[in-house]
């Protein structure tokens, strides 16, 4: 169990050794973005501008301007929200090689409450042309997505959490890819599109149907932009059906995607685990997540829903 | 400052506000009065103070320029042109569909435009996030950024300010366009900005004020901001909105309005009229009928 955050800050660290040109930016969270990795060996090359947000994306594109790779980090809640404009303005228009990392992304981040559960960030991310969107569903995902938005020429968007989560990939796992996602585990009964914690919660569902003979196929859509359509869609000519899980809203995020692909590409009965518009509260994790409707139970639910509906063909 | 190069320096700002003119006649719109109050200091960046490469827009050691103020867009263009970096034919397309001139700066659009602008409050901090990368790789490049007076109600700009003199970018400085007009009529009467001075200093900021039209006193003021390498240096440009065309000036035209058929022919008459004061230097002139 580890957090993909706490994979990000070591990345971040191993891709300052790795190259000059990356500088990291971070308003006043870094020890909670774990961006103090980075700060702690290369001091020169890091910077807290203090608790502005607006700022902290305005310089990182400043810097971009001139040659470098900044990593612009801090909550998920107020990176997107707070600094939207400038995001837009200065990072998504002009595609610049800034890469915006967003921890505490979701409701797991738990008693600190609505303010800091980022429930709407990949929507907004997601609407801005040039803006690559990433979603970590653990730690060995955190840090191969970390290495990959260095590599990707133009704007990042990383999405990280608060939590600890078990492992989904092997430490070996290497090849993650912009508009990529990982066939975690195939099958001929239903698709389930994840992301983020919720691929550990599709792992389980998938282990329940198997023994109520439902065979689930599960891929994690790390990248939700670009989204991996031929990935999606070869796997809903097999299975017929789908269901989408994640922790943001219903609206704008991975179910839409999916729901947009599907319906031009497709068409399935398709069933979404999501938080249904609505705001988080304070609580537990664990609390949250069951409250809203964010476990394996809702998958499994859903995935007998559209199967008994599924497409065949 | 010798009086030939004062000289040659006032009858660039003539070409230029011609231009702008006929930009924004062309286009049937465009911000003139806050596109000619910018004219001089401008002029005074890009052919005394910068160090380009118009042949080179992306030359990695020239001095940066962030128009942050970017509806003023139509007079860094005509310095552009005028300057080198493309062919003054695309003037005449400025906000045209497809054109390299948008209706606001856009980057990597336009050669020798250094940063996106258009949404205001944003180029203060693009400016810091530039003179930190360049004195991180030790380069002597300067990084200036224009702005406008209304644009100091925006919050952004003062967490670029403490940003700023915080991480001590004396390689930075801020102009501000002091026309004293915003969209819907005077920055005083909408949401006063003074003691601006008081406020930058407060900020840590090193305060130069001058005539935003008189170029010995610009040529002062950033002679002034530039020997100051400890902090971040703004130098507060007293400007008049519309400068150098009466219609402009006198009227006190809202800021956006589009300028009219005979309106542009009485400003370009005007500012034919005032070349002419500088006629032994002109060669032979290009006249500005050739332009619709």
């Amino acid at each position: 169990m580890k957090s993909t955050r706490d994979a990000f800050g070591e990345a971040l660290l191993k891709l300052g050794s790795l190259r000059e040109d990356i500088v990291v930016l971070d308003a006043d969270l870094a020890s909670s973005t774990r961006a103090s990795a980075f700060s702690g060996q290369f001091g020169d090359r890091f910077f807290n501008v203090g608790v502005s947000e607006q700022d902290l994306v305005q310089s990182a594109s400043g810097m971009a301007l001139c040659g470098k790779v900044p990593f612009a980090c801090s909550f998920a809640a107020f990176l997107v929200t707070r600094a939207f404009d400038q995001i837009r303005t200065t990072v998504a228009m002009p595609g610049l090689n800034v890469k915006l990392v967003g921890t505490h992304g979701g409701i797991t981040v738990g008693e600190d409450g609505i303010t800091h559960q980022a429930t709407e960030d990949i929507a907004l991310m997601r609407s801005l042309p040039n803006m690559n969107v990433l979603v970590a569903a653990d730690a060995v995902a955190a840090r191969e997505l970390t290495f990959l938005s260095a590599e990707i020429e133009g704007p990042v968007y990383l999405r990280l959490g608060r939590e600890p989560v078990p492992e989904v990939y092997e430490n070996s796992e290497r090849d993650f890819e912009a508009g990529g996602g990982r066939m975690l585990k195939e099958g001929d009964g239903v698709t389930f599109c994840t992301c983020g914690i919720m691929v550990n919660e599709a792992i389980k569902a998938a282990e329940i149907l198997e023994k109520q003979g439902i065979n689930a196929e599960i891929i994690d859509c790390y990248s939700i932009k670009p989204l991996p359509e031929q990935l999606i869609l070869s796997s809903l000519r097999r299975t017929g059906c789908c269901v989408v899980a994640e922790e943001h809203n219903v609206i704008g995020g991975l179910s839409e995607a999916v729901a947009r692909l599907t319906a031009t590409g497709f068409p399935v009965p398709m069933r979404s685990v999501a938080i249904n518009d609505r705001y988080g509260q304070s609580g537990s994790p664990k609390e949250l997540q069951e409250y809203y409707g964010l476990t394996y139970r809702e998958i499994v639910g859903a995935a007998a829903q559209v199967w008994a509906l599924r497409r065949r063909s | 400052m010798n009086a030939e190069r004062k000289k040659t320096l006032e009858k660039t700002t003539l070409t230029v506000r011609k231009d702008i003119v006929r930009m924004i006649g062309v286009a049937k719109a465009g911000h003139l009065v806050s596109s000619l109050s910018v004219v001089d200091i401008l002029v005074y960046l890009y052919w005394e103070k910068m160090r380009i490469r118009p042949e080179q827009p992306l030359w990695s050691d020239r001095d940066r320029l962030v128009l942050s103020k970017g509806h003023s867009c139509a007079a860094l263009y005509a310095v552009l042109a005028n300057r080198g970096f493309f062919d003054r034919d695309e003037l005449w397309n400025y906000r045209r569909l497809g054109s390299m001139l948008q209706g606001h700066p856009e980057y990597p659009r336009t050669p020798g435009v250094d940063a996106p602008s258009g949404s205001l409050g944003m180029g203060l901090g693009i400016a810091g996030g530039m003179a930190l990368a360049l004195r991180l790789d030790s380069k002597n490049s300067r990084v200036f950024a224009i702005l406008g007076d209304g644009e100091l109600q925006e919050g952004s700009v003062w967490e670029s300010a403490m940003t700023a003199s915080h991480w001590r970018l004396g390689n930075l400085v801020a102009i501000v366009d002091l026309n004293g007009v915003q969209m819907e009529g005077s920055v005083s009467k909408i949401k006063g900005i003074e003691p601006v001075a008081a406020k930058f200093e407060a900020f840590g900021w090193a305060t130069v004020k001058c005539d935003g039209h008189e170029m010995e006193s610009i040529e002062k003021a950033m002679n002034d901001a530039l020997s100051n390498d400890r902090t971040p240096t703004v130098i507060l440009a007293v400007t008049k909105p519309g400068k150098g065309v009466t219609i402009a000036e006198k009227f006190r035209r809202r800021p956006a309005e589009p300028l009219g058929r005979h309106s542009m022919e009485e400003a370009l008459g005007e500012l034919e009229n005032m070349s002419e004061d500088y006629a032994e230097e002109t060669e032979s002139g290009e006249p500005y009928e050739k332009y619709p």
